[in-house]
């Protein structure tokens, strides 16, 4: 049986304190790395910020996107451990709000991450007219982008706080009228996720390549969201069983977390090849420029993610035994969740500020006039805030719910 | 004494699954269980370890993995260099990326493969080979249990009988061997 006292998560004073500090550096960084940042319109400074506003909002919405499809596909194995991906989707705000200002000051022009926010570009009598850019001009308008944004801000907002109200109803009610809503509500969710986990890719990542374009990259993105969701939610999993939380959660539970991991990793693994392999196959122009980019100033960065994303999972969670072990999904989970950071970094700094950062002194030597020690602090302060924002929201409801119809087979969740 | 065999039959899992429970803690040991389908949390029970399929699976795409690579160099950079669509043929590793769909696909074949002939061979099911299935109507809706005095030493005949009577027998058949 459980402990009463272990029935409501506590936030421990220690852990909020930790993740105060952690925001505190990060506000520090933000600030000292405006003032540092030379780029022209701080576009250092405003990519970092993308980058940071859309890997904590990922993790969000893949625990949302998760959450829906548990309830979607009816899965027992996972009842007990809801209320961990409530709280995660609990950032979605948060992350939006990160994402939307970084949108925002592009389309007042504060800042040039993205090219076709630029109006001179679809007008054919200027200089800086661009006929490609020109020609995308019916999806990428203003109006119709906004629009979009609005279409996923309520998408994603409505459907997270039906979730968790029903969820929370359902610990009071009882019965399963309440669960049949969350099924047919996940599945509906499901059919947004569906469009709209590839045009928020295409939307605020791959339009930072303008000229560019490629069908597999709103799955690749969201494959890497999928795999920071689960490691979060796996870290997260053992963390508040090392402190005594949810004690029906045995090895069996940790298992699926790691099969999880270890699935996504692959699909990730999958998709990023296919994307490259087909691009580097075909030889096009059009299509090569994204590579190129990368390929001349972040080649050993760019295939050391690829290696880290894909080895490490495929070598050291293969096992069964691996995926049983703490030791082993934590640890291999930081290493993943910090690659797939550096592998949205890649996804958005070679298009933002152009080449100009090198690893290294080369002929741009001269451009290293920012500081790129703003960057750790801003990712350490945005992942105090998810980690505080997170557990906050598992201290308002049932760590564990009551009148979930699952409830007992998750209990006794054996592989 | 000539060394016996039981087959105990029961007629639902459940009642598998408690005989066993009740048997083995008093120490007799199951050989072997005949089940028309897996039965959930039999295994640990009667004491059967955890399969080697998977090592034996992941040795096999390994070995697929290497031939690949192995072939690839050979037919398409070493042997004859071929030019597919401009590509580098030069040296392997140039062309790297085009040679991963079939390392990929072999090595998946490889694993596949050796791993469903291992299970044969090792369960002794490969095609033709004869049956070692007590009684048919384990294949149908029945589970017999197989108990042999050779691995019970330990204990009489007479009380193993009676042992195996106390379970919610469906039918007992007791062979010399």
């Amino acid at each position: 049986m459980v402990h009463d006292n272990k029935l409501h998560f506590t936030f421990p004073k220690k852990t909020r304190t930790w993740s105060m500090a952690l925001m505190a550096i990060g506000a520090v960084s933000m600030i000292l790395g405006w003032m540092f940042d030379k780029t022209d319109h701080h576009q250092y400074w405003w990519a970092n910020l993308l980058i940071n506003g859309f890997f904590f909002f990922a993790v969000a919405l893949g625990a949302l996107f998760f959450y829906a499809l548990q309830y979607a596909a009816e899965v027992a194995w996972s009842a007990q451990l809801k209320r961990i991906f409530e709280a995660m989707f609990a950032y979605l705000p948060y992350g939006l709000a990160v994402v939307a200002i970084v949108l925002l000051a592009g389309q007042l022009h504060i800042h040039h991450l993205y090219h076709w926010m630029d109006p001179n570009v679809h007008d054919p009598n200027h200089a800086d007219y661009d006929e490609i850019i020109a020609n995308k001009k019916p999806y990428l308008s203003a109006w119709f982008f906004w629009l979009r944004m609005v279409v996923y801000a309520l998408t994603f907002l409505l459907f997270a706080r039906a979730f968790r109200r029903w969820s929370i109803q359902e610990d009071e009610l009882g019965g399963i009228d309440l669960h049949y809503k969350q099924y047919r509500r996940g599945a509906l969710f499901l059919v947004f996720f569906a469009v709209f986990s590839s045009t928020i890719a295409w939307d605020w990542l791959m339009s930072i390549d303008t000229h560019w374009y490629s069908t597999m990259y709103g799955w690749y993105i969201f494959s890497g969201m999928w795999v920071t969701c689960m490691i979060f939610a796996t870290i997260l999993v053992v963390w508040l069983k090392d402190n005594g939380y949810l004690s029906a959660v045995n090895t069996s539970h940790l298992h699926d977390l790691g099969k999880w991991v270890f699935a996504v990793s692959m699909l990730w693994s999958y998709l990023w090849f296919c994307q490259y392999m087909l691009i580097w196959y075909s030889n096009i122009p059009e299509e090569v420029t994204y590579f190129q980019t990368r390929y001349e100033h972040y080649m050993y960065g760019m295939w050391a993610i690829f290696a880290v994303n894909f080895a490490v999972p495929f070598y050291v969670m293969i096992s069964r035994d691996a995926k049983r072990n703490t030791k082993y999904l934590t640890r291999v989970g930081a290493i993943l969740f910090l690659s797939h950071f550096f592998d949205l970094y890649m996804a958005v700094i070679p298009g933002t500020i152009h080449g100009h950062l090198e690893w290294g002194i080369g002929e741009h030597a001269h451009h290293i006039t920012f500081a790129w020690w703003f960057e750790i602090g801003m990712f350490l302060g945005f992942l105090g805030l998810f980690i505080y924002v997170v557990l906050n929201a598992l201290t308002k409801a049932r760590l564990i719910p009551v009148n979930h119809p699952m409830l007992k087979e998750s209990e006794h969740h054996q592989i | 004494m000539a060394n016996k065999v039981f087959h105990v039959m029961y007629d639902d899992d459940q009642k598998l699954l408690d005989a066993a429970r009740a048997l083995t803690s008093a120490g007799i040991r199951v050989k072997d269980v005949f089940s028309p389908f897996p039965v959930h949390g039999l295994d640990p029970i009667i004491g059967v370890k955890r399969t080697r399929l998977a090592i034996a699976s992941f040795m096999y795409a390994t070995t697929g993995t290497l031939l690949a690579t192995l072939g690839t160099w050979y037919f398409m950079i070493s042997d004859w260099p071929m030019n597919i669509g401009g590509k580098p043929s030069f040296t392997w590793i140039e062309n790297a990326p085009a040679f991963v769909p079939v390392m990929f696909e072999f090595s998946v074949l490889c694993g596949a493969h050796g791993m469903a002939i291992t299970y044969l061979l090792r369960n002794g099911t490969l095609p033709g080979m004869p049956a070692s299935n007590p009684d048919p109507r384990t294949t149908d809706d029945k589970f017999v249990m197989e108990i042999v005095t050779g691995q019970n030493a330990g204990m009489t005949v007479e009380d193993l009988e009676s042992r195996i009577r106390g379970t919610e027998v469906f039918e007992l058949s007791i062979k010399e061997y």
